[in-house]
């Protein structure tokens, strides 16, 4: 990393400084193809580049603060004019930005005869870590990626976790030279951040060797602590639900209500038959948002939805883990499950979280989409079924049941208190679940009431990729903030409680949160967000388990 | 009483000028006080946790030049981790190098030393010594509530604080809801008289209670058996001298409140409390819940109820009764005649509100010492509050805030003596109504 501070200390290099940093981030749409509609400009040639736009200077040799390509990486990111567009890509490091400055300041020389060509930004989460998660010889493409990665610095973010639980030792006794998987190439990989250059060299190496990653050599535990745990904790439950598992068609699917082993607290779970649907809204929708649309279909496999949201008799069962309640009168085993006491547990909130609002009977809420998650993997080694939040095309799918108007019952918003809890008859709070009229379905308050968690990470233009029927949709996260929420909540308008309303989460949402780092469990200023749990007909692998469950982005 | 006259070249900027009109306070400005909008000011942390880290977030996050150059912790891996988070958020505002971290009990005067303005953010029993030792240098101060745990320790604040407006110090103490614009704006229309004369106030902080750090992790942590210091800094909320209870280290913000609307301290406090479901290995010595009576000048009654028991009736809240009218004062709405309700922008984190605040007013120079005095006020309310449920008798504000009991160590070290200590079962006294000491 180039901290500012050294830079100045030496001048910058056009090839190997700031070349790589165009050639990463401007050049894929400032070239001859794409220059049209891109302020008719183009970066890959120094004739080109130095072209003054109208009467400013795109590069001003000397003066950065005059050169548009310096002082557009430096607008607010809500500016229309920054450089390179949020939608695209992600800002310019400072450190990167800093190298412009810099080079422009020192005269911006750019060796003729020297073209840019667009490389490929590699991301971590997105390109590097399916390669390394596949075993046996990596695909030749795989393998350019992979070089390609190394050649840009080799970060691998210490917060991203890795899904496999066991490493190994290497082979003893390979040939001088040659890189053996184990002994070589796993501590480097397992050592997260930045890499040294020794070891860029030996993974470089590896690489050109053909990279083989053998199928039965696992990551997770090399890189130690909690990840590892974590992974454990998945296989554990895993073996425990496959054990377990008695359904085997949809038809096998029954409403049941299952109290919490060592508790007297219940929920019910309502079948939810597979089946494809519409989703999002017509243009033609009323107080329609353009991020519904456009409308596409969407195939999607049985599972059981719980009836209510999750309340606060539920949830801290999770959150107080120490306060273990008696066993029932009715003389049922006191269970608890060792598994499930290895899960990790929130940390206790500072403030309190129902805001006064009520506990017995009425939603849980303020808690993260991290902390719903790791509920959903508490409860699934309690109960030994496996669950999970709904995907933004499941909780949708559940919430039309079968419906295709604006709200499941018509588009009547004036019926909505028949249904649900709103601004209009809430009385500025949350209410108990299950106290209005179900969807069609049989279930309560899916909409109104508490904003609902989903899996998926929001992104206003997401259903634009889909031309055909797609199976089982789910946008992963690859960063902390927005995620979904859907459903809308007791202080909403009855428009912002239609079945297509999407919200996304912000960090608003923990403003008031006034420690650093900011709880991963607890949102201080979102008062209207809570969750139901589904539970999958097909029991998905330890590794699928662990991915619902960790999205490894809580960390802001 | 030391003078603090100042040769630094500090005393000839303009904005001295423009302010100090008599030689005594000239006289009185300590060296490094200065209020130039374009100096980069020095902040040092102590106290690294959470809030404190927090705290040292938004200091860095306010506008104009200033540096993070010192920081003091008791423990290194809370100073550590402390260090790589702010790292991470404010890259080229952190300039803390090696030299410049100090741990231990004594590190907080060190780290003073080299700032313009220092956040306290220890453990509350610490604060009355390291706020009077940062007036003596003559440093801008936010500190965290409560500013002390006992009566002698309010005491120490006071007189510092009085000692800090004639050094023309700035001081700010962390009830963040005298910097949130629903609570100013609600507060003013009760000032205004919207609800008539205030004749009673209830205040809640009942919820499920914070964190436990229990000992086992500590030596688990240590690889040995911690000394009895080193657990009790390190499970702090559970002791009086290092937390002062509940009521005092959480619930003080209500009762902040109360006084705030009131414009004034009670001076009479009648309580009732006790241990009855939080009472494990790890909880110390600390009620799980208090209720008590005030009564204010005016002969006006307020009551507060705290509790850190799951499963409960939760409020954090605070409500008066007027001649003309109720407000729920953190609900932000008024019944009665002149019906209100606030609506609209609720204005920026008031957490990052009270040091934009304190930063302007250090770097504008305008007067900002009133907060220390309050503080100590509504810690001292709280304060009363305890005693009066500890020892069960009626406690007046004059007895309570002269009291001779100091419950802050003779001597501090990691094998020095705790002013409690457990029994050969790991239990520790707890105070009984009737009994307990009263003042």
């Amino acid at each position: 990393m180039i901290l500012a501070g050294e830079a100045a200390a030496k001048p910058v290099d056009f090839v190997t400084d700031v070349k790589p940093i165009l050639e990463m981030n401007c050049v894929s749409c400032h070239n001859p193809e794409h220059a049209e509609e891109n302020g008719k400009y183009r970066i890959d040639t120094k004739e080109e580049a130095f072209k003054p736009h109208k009467k400013d200077l795109r590069i001003s040799p000397g003066h950065p603060d005059d050169s548009e390509v310096y002082y557009q990486l430096l607008l607010p990111l809500t500016d229309e004019n920054h450089m390179p567009p949020t939608k695209l890509k992600a800002p310019l490091s400072k450190a990167d930005c800093e190298v412009i400055r810099q080079w422009i300041a020192e005269g911006a020389n750019w060796p003729d005869g020297v073209t840019l060509k667009v490389v490929m930004k590699v991301e971590f989460v997105r390109d590097i870590e399916p390669i390394l998660e596949q075993g046996g010889p990596i695909p030749d493409k795989a393998k350019e990626t992979l070089r390609l990665w190394l050649a840009q610095g080799a970060v691998w973010p210490a917060e991203v976790s890795f899904p496999s639980a066991k490493a190994t030792a290497g082979a003893a006794g390979a040939a001088a030279g040659q890189i053996d998987f184990g002994r070589d190439v796993v501590p480097i990989l397992a050592h997260g951040g930045s890499l040294t250059d020794p070891a860029r060299e030996t993974l470089t190496k590896w690489v050109d060797q053909g990279a083989v990653w053998p199928a039965d050599v696992k990551l997770g535990a090399a890189k130690g602590g909690a990840q590892a745990k974590d992974m454990d904790v998945a296989e554990q439950i895993h073996r425990v639900i496959l054990a377990g598992s008695k359904e085997q068609t949809p038809a096998d699917m029954k409403i049941y209500t299952n109290t919490i082993p060592g508790t007297s607290v219940t929920y019910a779970m309502v079948p939810i038959a597979p089946g494809e649907f519409l989703m999002g809204s017509p243009a033609t929708e009323a107080k329609r948002n353009v991020d519904e649309g456009p409308q596409h279909r969407v195939k999607i496999d049985p599972f059981w939805m719980e009836q209510c949201t999750v309340t606060w008799n539920e949830y801290e069962l999770f959150m107080y883990p120490e306060d273990k309640p008696a066993a029932p009168a009715d003389g049922t085993t006191n269970y608890t499950s060792e598994t499930a006491d290895a899960v990790t547990r929130p940390t206790k909130p500072y403030v309190e979280m129902s805001f006064g609002m009520g506990k017995e009977g009425y939603p849980a809420i303020s808690m993260t989409q991290h902390a719903a998650n790791i509920y959903c993997q508490w409860l699934s080694a309690k109960t030994g079924h496996f669950y999970r939040l709904p995907t933004e095309a499941e909780w949708e799918y559940a919430c039309r049941a079968g419906t295709t108007t604006a709200y499941f019952f018509g588009d009547d918003p004036a019926q909505l208190g028949e249904y649900a809890w709103f601004a209009d008859n809430s009385n500025f709070k949350y209410q108990k679940v299950g106290k209005k009229k179900p969807n069609p379905w049989g279930l309560f308050d899916m909409l109104g009431n508490v904003d609902q968690w989903t899996l998926d990470q929001y992104d206003a233009d997401y259903y634009k990729q889909f031309t055909e029927t797609v199976t089982e949709p789910w946008n992963k996260s690859v960063k902390p903030y927005p995620q979904v929420v859907r459903g809308g909540s007791w202080k909403d308008e009855a428009d912002k409680c239609r079945c297509a309303t999407r919200l996304g989460s912000t960090k608003a949402w923990k403003k008031q949160d006034p420690q650093l780092p900011k709880s991963i469990w607890f949102l201080t200023d979102a008062q209207f967000v809570g969750f139901r749990i589904i539970r999958p007909l097909k029991v998905p692998s330890a590794e699928e388990m662990y991915k619902y469950w960790h999205s490894g982005v809580e960390k802001e | 009483m030391k003078t603090y006259i100042s040769t630094s070249p500090e005393l000839t900027r303009r904005s001295f000028l423009k302010t100090t009109s008599t030689l005594a306070a000239v006289a009185s400005l300590a060296q490094g006080v200065f209020a130039a909008g374009d100096e980069t000011l020095k902040v040092a942390l102590i106290g690294c946790g959470g809030r404190g880290s927090g705290a040292c977030d938004q200091a860095l996050s306010t506008t104009g030049p200033l540096k993070l150059v010192a920081m003091a912790d008791a423990f290194k891996d809370r100073l550590d981790s402390s260090y790589n988070n702010l790292k991470a958020a404010h890259a080229d505002r952190v300039d803390v190098p090696e030299e410049n971290k100090f741990i231990g009990f004594d590190a907080y005067r060190h780290a003073i030393a080299l700032a313009d303005v220092v956040i306290l953010a220890t453990p509350p029993g610490f604060r009355p010594s390291q706020f009077e030792e940062a007036v003596r240098q003559g440093k801008h101060i936010f500190m965290e509530k409560p500013v002390a745990v006992d009566g002698p320790g309010v005491r120490k604040v006071l007189a510092a604080a009085e000692e800090a407006k004639k050094k023309n110090l700035k001081v700010a103490v962390g009830l963040q809801r005298h910097h949130q614009k629903p609570y100013l704006e609600t507060i003013q229309r009760l000032h205004d008289g919207d609800i008539g004369d205030i004749v009673a106030m209830r205040a809640y902080w009942n919820g499920d209670g914070v964190w436990v750090r229990p000992r086992k992790d500590l030596e688990k942590k240590l690889g040995r058996k911690p000394t009895e210091m080193e657990y009790q800094m390190y499970n702090w909320y559970y002791f009086v001298w290092l937390c002062g209870d509940h009521i005092v280290e959480q619930h003080i913000h209500n009762l902040d409140v109360i006084n705030w609307v009131k414009k004034a301290h009670p001076v009479l406090a009648r309580g009732m409390g006790g241990r009855q479901v939080r009472k494990g290995i790890d909880n110390g010595e600390i009620f799980d819940h208090h209720f008590v009576e005030f009564q204010y000048p005016d002969g006006s009654w307020l009551s507060s109820q705290c509790r850190h028991i799951p499963g409960c009736w939760d409020s954090v809240s605070e409500h008066v009764q007027g001649t003309k009218g109720k407000c729920d004062v953190s609900g932000y709405k008024i019944e009665g005649e002149k019906a209100w309700q606030f609506s609209g922008d609720e204005g920026k984190d008031p957490y990052q509100q009270e040091h934009d605040d304190l930063f302007a007013a250090i770097r504008n120079d305008t007067p900002y010492a009133e907060t220390a005095e309050y503080g100590a006020y509504s810690t001292m309310t709280a304060i009363m509050g305890r005693m009066a449920t500890y020892c069960g008798k009626e406690m007046s504000w004059d007895d309570a805030i002269n009291s001779s009991i100091d419950t802050f160590p003779k001597v501090l070290g990691w094998d020095a003596k705790t002013p409690t200590a457990p029994d050969a079962d790991g239990r520790y006294a707890i105070a009984i109504p009737g009994k307990t000491k009263s003042f």
